[in-house]
């Protein structure tokens, strides 16, 4: 892959992509407003969102396969509108649909990728064969892509977006329709392509994102409602509730006072959630206190999905849950 | 030249696929027969002919008329074969490989057209064997011959680029091809509009696909008419990329 690469790989850290106030119209409809981030060298950077959020629009855009409405794309320092040749041979795209001549064999269509990105013709055959080294391919050379299964066809689309050795990988659903197999071995792949390349990977696969990614964006309805580190997201998850079992319940009021309790679900059978920043402690307390014969207490942690689900329909983390439990 | 590796792609496509053998095929046995109708019928007036001065003679009625017929039954065949060429990628989504990489859409169209193109110039020079053959019993007008065969090829070059163009239009490929052969048909009418009208006609008779194909099967080489093919191709050629570049951009 070295031999490929067209400058030494840039020290650790390097702003490789960056996007700025991205915007694009699809008529009336703003599909993407204002979007900006950067990518660095050895992140792979999660975008999270519902379909239909303005994900695969944000990937074309970024792929130079769609132009803006406004805003800018930088990638490895040349502008993608003003220099869209230097520019696009620093990234690998792959698409929903894996872009797959279905008559050709998988050598012949690296090849064509390949010379496509303008890799020299004598360099050709090794960045083939590099390619379909790192994605298990190196026996499937000769194979026509037609007749591979589904999981071979979705490496054979990865090792398309690396063949001429890009500084910039963008995987959009990478995994999709793949079995659990696969999908660990489309993981593994991409974890290794993040220490040395830049990776945006779409998805809406949380699992996803946790396995692989270092950094994570959240977009919805056409803007960003969450970028930091995987880390970030965690804690924000980890801000949750308290759920208590007590066998001598006391009126809802009496718990809905306690110190901190910004909303109560009941669930039944003496289960209480109590959600806001609420100090364990001070539930024992109180329970010691008032005699309610405390059973259980057990913090809550949002899953990543609640947490989702919450950043992407508009709330606030924990809100979303407990209203619900409350009209049921 | 990246064009190049799209058009080398596109021809191997085209012959991985039964399409281009199949039509090869046909259209072979058509004009073989077009081939020999043309040469019984010169065999038998040929003594007549030869009593009068400045008739047709072999290279004109069988290899001439040869490349007319074959000029007009291309009409039908190459938009089939130009359908893919967007529509096809498109339908497959193998058309955001060629967007995304650093080839520019006028690579990309040059290329695909080329393609295309290099096919088209395959046929022809495996049907120019028949009059060709000719040469082994007769003393042929060669200029003639040359005259009728660039024709041709300025004709299929006006077709392919009108098949490129329709093709890149859609998504779905035989939407491509009737818009192509509609396209094509109408432009060949034009010339029977100019006949009604004289005041019209020498307008329609200049648009017409139809009139700019004769001066090359009299064997004469016309450098109006090399124009009209010329402007055709690059017409049609540049409202692709024009075409290509307005799906990218915001509506």
């Amino acid at each position: 892959m070295d031999e490929t690469t067209p400058s030494p790989s840039p020290p650790a850290g390097t702003v490789l992509l960056s996007a700025e106030r991205l915007s694009r119209d699809y008529g009336a409809l703003r599909a993407v407003r204002d979007v900006s981030f950067a990518v660095r060298q050895g992140e792979v950077l999660g975008f999270l969102g519902p379909n239909g959020a303005g994900k695969s629009t944000t990937m074309q855009m970024l792929a130079g396969v769609l132009a803006p409405s406004g805003g800018r794309i930088t990638i490895g320092g040349h502008d993608l509108l003003d220099a869209p040749e230097a520019a696009k041979s620093l990234i690998g795209y792959l698409p929903e649909l894996p872009p797959l001549y279905p008559e050709l064999t998988v050598d012949e269509y690296l090849d064509f990728c390949a010379r496509l990105r303008r890799v020299a013709r004598r360099e050709v055959r090794a960045a083939r064969e590099a390619a379909k080294s790192r994605c298990g391919l190196a026996e499937s050379g000769r194979r026509i892509i037609g007749n591979l299964s589904k999981g071979f066809q979705q490496r054979v689309g990865i090792a398309q977006a690396i063949v001429h050795g890009p500084k910039v990988v963008i995987l959009d659903e990478p995994t999709v329709g793949l079995d659990p197999i696969q999908i660990r071995e489309i993981r593994g792949l991409i974890g290794e392509l993040g220490r040395e390349h830049a990776v945006i990977l779409s998805t809406h696969i949380l699992a996803e994102v946790q396995s692989v990614c270092t950094h994570v964006q959240i977009i919805h309805r056409g803007g960003l409602v969450f970028a930091g580190t995987l880390a970030a997201l965690d804690e924000r998850a980890s801000a949750g509730a308290l759920v208590i079992e007590l066998r001598r319940a006391p009126a809802e009021a009496a718990l809905a006072a306690l110190p901190g309790v910004a909303t109560l679900a009941v669930l039944g059978n003496g289960r209480f959630r109590l959600v806001g920043e609420v100090d364990p402690s001070a539930v024992a307390a109180a329970a010691v206190a008032g005699d309610w014969g405390l059973i259980e207490l057990s913090p809550q942690r949002a899953s990543l999905e609640q947490l989702f689900v919450e950043l992407t329909s508009g709330d606030e983390v924990g809100e979303a849950p407990a209203a619900q439990e409350h009209a049921a | 030249m990246t064009a190049f590796t799209i058009a080398a792609r596109e021809l191997r496509a085209m012959f991985l696929s039964p399409l281009a053998w199949v039509i090869a095929g046909v259209l072979g046995f058509i004009l073989a027969w077009v081939f020999l109708l043309q040469l019984q019928f010169q065999l038998e007036v040929q003594g007549q002919m030869a009593a009068q001065p400045g008739a047709a003679g072999v290279t004109a009625r069988v290899g001439a008329s040869l490349f007319g017929t074959a000029g007009f039954i291309m009409l039908w065949i190459v938009p089939i074969l130009a359908m893919r060429s967007f529509a096809e990628e498109r339908a497959r989504g193998t058309l955001t490989l060629l967007l995304a990489s650093p080839a520019t859409l006028t690579e990309i169209v040059i290329g695909k057209f080329l393609g295309l193109y290099a096919l088209l110039a395959l046929m022809v020079a495996l049907f120019a064997l028949m009059p060709l053959s000719l040469a082994l019993g007769t003393a042929l007008d060669w200029g003639h011959l040359a005259a009728a065969l660039l024709g041709l090829l300025l004709q299929l070059g006006a077709y392919a680029a009108i098949g490129v163009w329709s093709s890149s239009l859609t998504r779905h490929a035989t939407i491509a091809a009737v818009t192509a052969i509609g396209l094509m048909l109408l432009l060949f009418l034009f010339d029977a509009a100019g006949q009604l009208r004289s005041e019209a006609s020498d307008a329609a008779r200049w648009i017409s696909l139809s009139t700019h194909g004769q001066s090359f099967g009299e064997g004469r080489f016309s450098t109006t008419d090399i124009a009209y093919y010329l402007i055709v191709m690059l017409t049609f050629l540049t409202l692709t990329v024009r075409r290509l570049d307005a799906e990218r951009l915001p509506r």
